[in-house]
């Protein structure tokens, strides 16, 4: 949304296309809690932002790229206010902001905790006025239209009628999101489903860092419903199974009764979730019906805290765990919530494919590095949509109009899609069972931690379901609204996604963030201060390369916590 | 072994069937599945054709509305176990065009959205280096109630209003005009009451306020629009008073 009245500013004579595969209010972004960070505080600064930024990414972050973005994101955040965005004040009615993990200062702006509801209803809302902006909702994007180096637009479905149609354009930004639902248990929507990265990997852009997967550490069991960051933020803390604040024994400092900023609970999401692994294997953690969890405690902060600052989290407790936090401890355990990776883009969200933009979570600046602070993607979001809508305003208003020899491509896809799927009569694979066997996959052999024997059974049983996936069953072959169709398709995404994840983990042999192997326990900069960079080869095989990390002013050295 | 439990689905393949039809399924029944989590299961292990829309499973993206015995509601956050031991009748959204099985059509509310002019409108923009507009706590609770929408529909599935006049405007329309009317940021509750005044379902609510029963986010449309009716009534009498046009 921010990338389209970005192009409708820079040039109103363009015509945007919003595509997306739900209505753009139901995006998930929708379901963001605890808020979006940018410097406004006068005991704060960019630098400060910057340096913790890079830090808690283990330094794979690129600093050219982090310095526009804490630069911008004030500015961002500012120009939502002004369209409308119900940021939390303070009693004069300014701007408040609160702690978030990983961050030396208080500058984490928050719409109580519903900051990415407020955020991107304000956005569609605002862009609701751009007449040039037109939407096609609830259309599910399956190929990227290129020719001639250059893409040029994609073929989609649109779900209602069921008629598969090439949208033709000068540019192409996607906006797609993350890809959590390649794992089992994660706080990301049924739409998350990396088909963005899955896209532009087959039209030849390369996905970078892939293997860098983020566990927040305190999701519900069972659903994996997100209890926020902000929770810990405001004093919540996370004890064992007997009742000790446990983090206090891996290198994160000393508890207090406050909370202390870059400490105990308010370290980085990486360590925290680790630390979790470790306190398992202690015999530590408390058995429930779900596997092993720890206990989030928030009684100490009294309703009327609750209430103001986080009672959506005392809303999902109540009703998805029928827990009331006033009074009773949460039980929480980590779950998938970002990937950090994306498609490879520059400073302006161009990807090495003319014609192609990526922005947000599908995309990898990289600000995010090794691992990403808790509330730097909602403003990332912002800086560079807005940046990626201004450079492809500014590309196509250069192009001239795509070649007619695209539908051909079109038609080809849409042959593709009825063979394969839609009059498909042979095939004896069920999609879910396929589907919840990658998921177990990838989170026996990618998960918090990997070893080098791990990831290669990994990669072995996702050739062997790609393979699976050629025989898989279809029940339903009509035209109107088949969500037979798109979950098969949105299973081909997350297969080629989860493949990807597993080779660029399996060749970095060093521990960095949230990628850490068993059999290579240290940080290796010598070999891996570099980008994975994943390509597609022609004949369908992967390759990885890397790319150095740019560094301006931090030297690469050691994440301290809590001292 | 699982409790089960029966969900009686309203089925519709409008390129095989001229007319909706009932199918019954059974599903596990266990404590902690809301009625998406069922039917999920039979997406997934009994019947592949079946379709829905959903996609956050915590009450946010306003998705999965459907109508469960006879009620509209988020089925994402509503539990099996609270109608054992069933069966359960589970269809689409009421008042609505249906395009398939528990899908319908809300083009209609997308496109009143976009009259209501749900966005900040200034006379003259403040310019960004002026920082942020002073709001205090006090005058953001004047509209926070009503920026909650999360336009799931179910105010317009119980109204009365909406399901004789399908023009009439909606419970959710015009909390959100509301929502920005009372915005101390914004300057366009004029044209927004000019617009919403064209729309004469408006006066044929009669305030039985299911609207806000239904409403899962607590955003009391039934108020908004009895506020609004206030509002147009003292303008229409200020223009009638000073027919010269101060409002
Ligand atoms: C529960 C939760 C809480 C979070 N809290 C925070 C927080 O407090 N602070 C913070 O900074 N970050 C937070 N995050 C992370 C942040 O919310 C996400 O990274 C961010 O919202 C992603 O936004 P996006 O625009 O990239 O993608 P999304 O909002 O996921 O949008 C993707 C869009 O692409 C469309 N799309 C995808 N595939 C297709 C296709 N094939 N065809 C057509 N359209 C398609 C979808 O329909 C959708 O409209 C949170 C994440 C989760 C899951
Ligand atoms: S007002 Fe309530 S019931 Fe109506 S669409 Fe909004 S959230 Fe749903
Ligand atoms: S699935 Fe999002 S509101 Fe129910």
């Amino acid at each position: 949304m921010r990338a389209a009245i970005a192009i409708a500013e820079t040039n109103p004579r363009l015509r945007v296309a919003v595509v997306s595969k739900v209505y753009p209010m139901r995006s998930h972004t929708v379901s963001a809690e605890g808020g979006a960070a940018g410097v406004i505080a006068a005991d704060d600064s960019l630098d400060e932002h910057a340096y913790d930024t890079i830090s808690g990414g283990d330094w794979l972050c690129d600093q050219d790229a982090v310095d526009e973005f804490v630069k911008e994101a004030p500015q961002e955040l500012l120009r939502l206010e002004h369209w409308g965005c119900p940021w939390s004040r303070t009693p004069e009615g300014r701007i408040a902001v609160r702690a978030f993990g990983g961050m030396q200062k208080k500058r984490t702006w928050f719409a109580a905790d519903k900051t990415g509801f407020h955020m991107l209803h304000t956005l569609f809302q605002t862009s609701l006025k751009y007449t040039s902006v037109v939407r096609y909702d609830e259309w599910f994007v399956t190929k990227l239209l290129v020719d001639d180096g250059r893409v040029q637009g994609v073929v989609a479905i649109e779900l209602m009628s069921g008629k598969i149609q090439p949208i033709l354009a000068k540019a192409v930004i996607l906006c797609t999101g993350g890809c959590g639902r390649v794992f089992p248990f994660t706080t990301n929507a049924s739409i998350k489903t990396g088909d963005g990265m899955a896209l532009a990997y087959a039209a030849g852009a390369p996905l970078k860092d892939m293997e860098f997967i983020q566990y927040h550490p305190t999701g519900l069991p069972f659903t994996g419903i997100l209890i926020t960051e902000a929770a810990r933020a405001e004093g919540g803390w996370l004890l064992n199974k007997d009742g000790y604040r446990y983090l206090q024994d891996y290198n994160l400092g000393t508890p207090e009764p406050e909370p202390v900023l870059r400490s105990m609970e308010l370290g980085p999401r990486d360590r925290l979730s680790q630390a979790f692994v470790k306190e398992v294997e202690k015999g530590r953690a408390i058995d429930g019906p779900y596997g092993a969890v720890v206990h989030l405690d928030l009684r100490h902060l009294g309703r009327q805290v609750i209430d103001a600052k986080i009672p959506f989290v005392r809303e999902l407790c109540q009703k998805y765990q029928n827990i009331d936090p006033v009074k009773e401890l949460i039980p929480v355990r980590p779950v998938i919530h970002y990937v950090m990776g994306g498609v490879h883009t520059d400073i302006d969200g161009a990807t090495p494919l003319a014609g192609l933009y990526a922005a947000g979570e599908v995309a990898c600046v990289s600000i995010n590095g090794a691992n990403r602070l808790g509330s730097n993607s909602l403003p990332e979001l912002l800086v560079f949509g807005a940046r990626a809508g201004r450079a492809a305003a500014e590309y196509a208003s250069t192009q001239t109009d795509p070649n007619s020899s695209l539908l051909a491509q079109a038609e080809d896809e849409r042959r593709r899609l009825e063979r394969d799927f839609l009059h498909k009569t042979d095939g004896a694979e069920r999609l879910a069972t396929i589907r919840t066997e990658m998921q177990e996959t990838m989170e026996q052999g990618a998960g918090i931690y990997r070893s080098g024997e791990g990831l290669t059974r990994a990669a072995d049983r996702l050739r062997e379901l790609q393979e699976r996936f050629r025989n898989v069953a279809m029940q339903d072959s009509s035209r109107t609204f088949n969500t037979e169709l798109t979950a098969v398709l949105e299973l081909s995404f997350m297969l080629d996604v989860a493949e990807s994840i597993v080779h660029c983990a399996l060749r970095r042999e060093e521990s960095r963030g949230a990628h850490q192997r068993t059999d290579f326990t240290g940080r290796d900069d010598e070999r891996f201060l570099a980008h994975s960079l994943n390509y597609r080869n022609s004949d369908g095989s992967s390759r990885v390369e890397y790319l150095p990390v740019t560094i301006t002013r931090w030297l690469p050295g050691e994440r301290v916590y809590g001292r | 072994m699982d409790d089960r439990i029966t969900l009686r689905l309203a089925r519709y393949r409008p390129e095989e069937e001229a007319e909706p039809t009932f199918e019954e399924y059974e599903v596990p029944c266990r404590k902690d599945w809301v009625v998406l989590d069922g039917l999920n299961y039979i997406k997934d292990q009994l019947d592949g054709t079946l379709s829905f829309r959903w996609s956050c499973r915590m009450g946010i993206c306003g998705s999965c509305g459907m109508t469960v015995n006879g009620e509209p509601k988020l089925t994402c956050e509503t539990f099996l176990t609270d109608y054992a031991p069933g069966p359960v009748r589970i269809e689409p959204l009421q008042n609505f065009p249906v395009i398939r099985d528990l899908i319908v059509e809300m083009t209609d509310f997308m496109q009143k959205l976009t009259t209501i002019k749900p966005w900040i409108v200034r006379d003259e923009e403040r310019p960004l280096a002026e920082g942020e507009y002073r709001q205090t706590p006090d005058e953001m609770s004047e509209y926070m109630q009503y920026s909650m929408c999360i336009n799931c529909m179910l105010c317009y599935a119980a109204c009365p209003v909406y399901s004789l006049d399908p023009k009439f405007i909606g419970p959710a329309a015009i909390a959100l005009a509301q929502r920005y009317n009372l915005d101390s940021r914004d300057e366009g509750s004029g044209e927004r009451l000019d617009i919403l005044s064209q729309h004469e379902g408006i006066w044929a609510c009669t305030f039985v306020g299911e609207c806000t029963e239904v409403c899962p986010k607590d955003v009391d449309p039934a108020g908004a629009i009895q506020r609004y009716k206030l509002d147009a009534a003292l303008t229409s009498l200020k223009s009638f008073l000073l027919p010269w046009g101060a409002r």
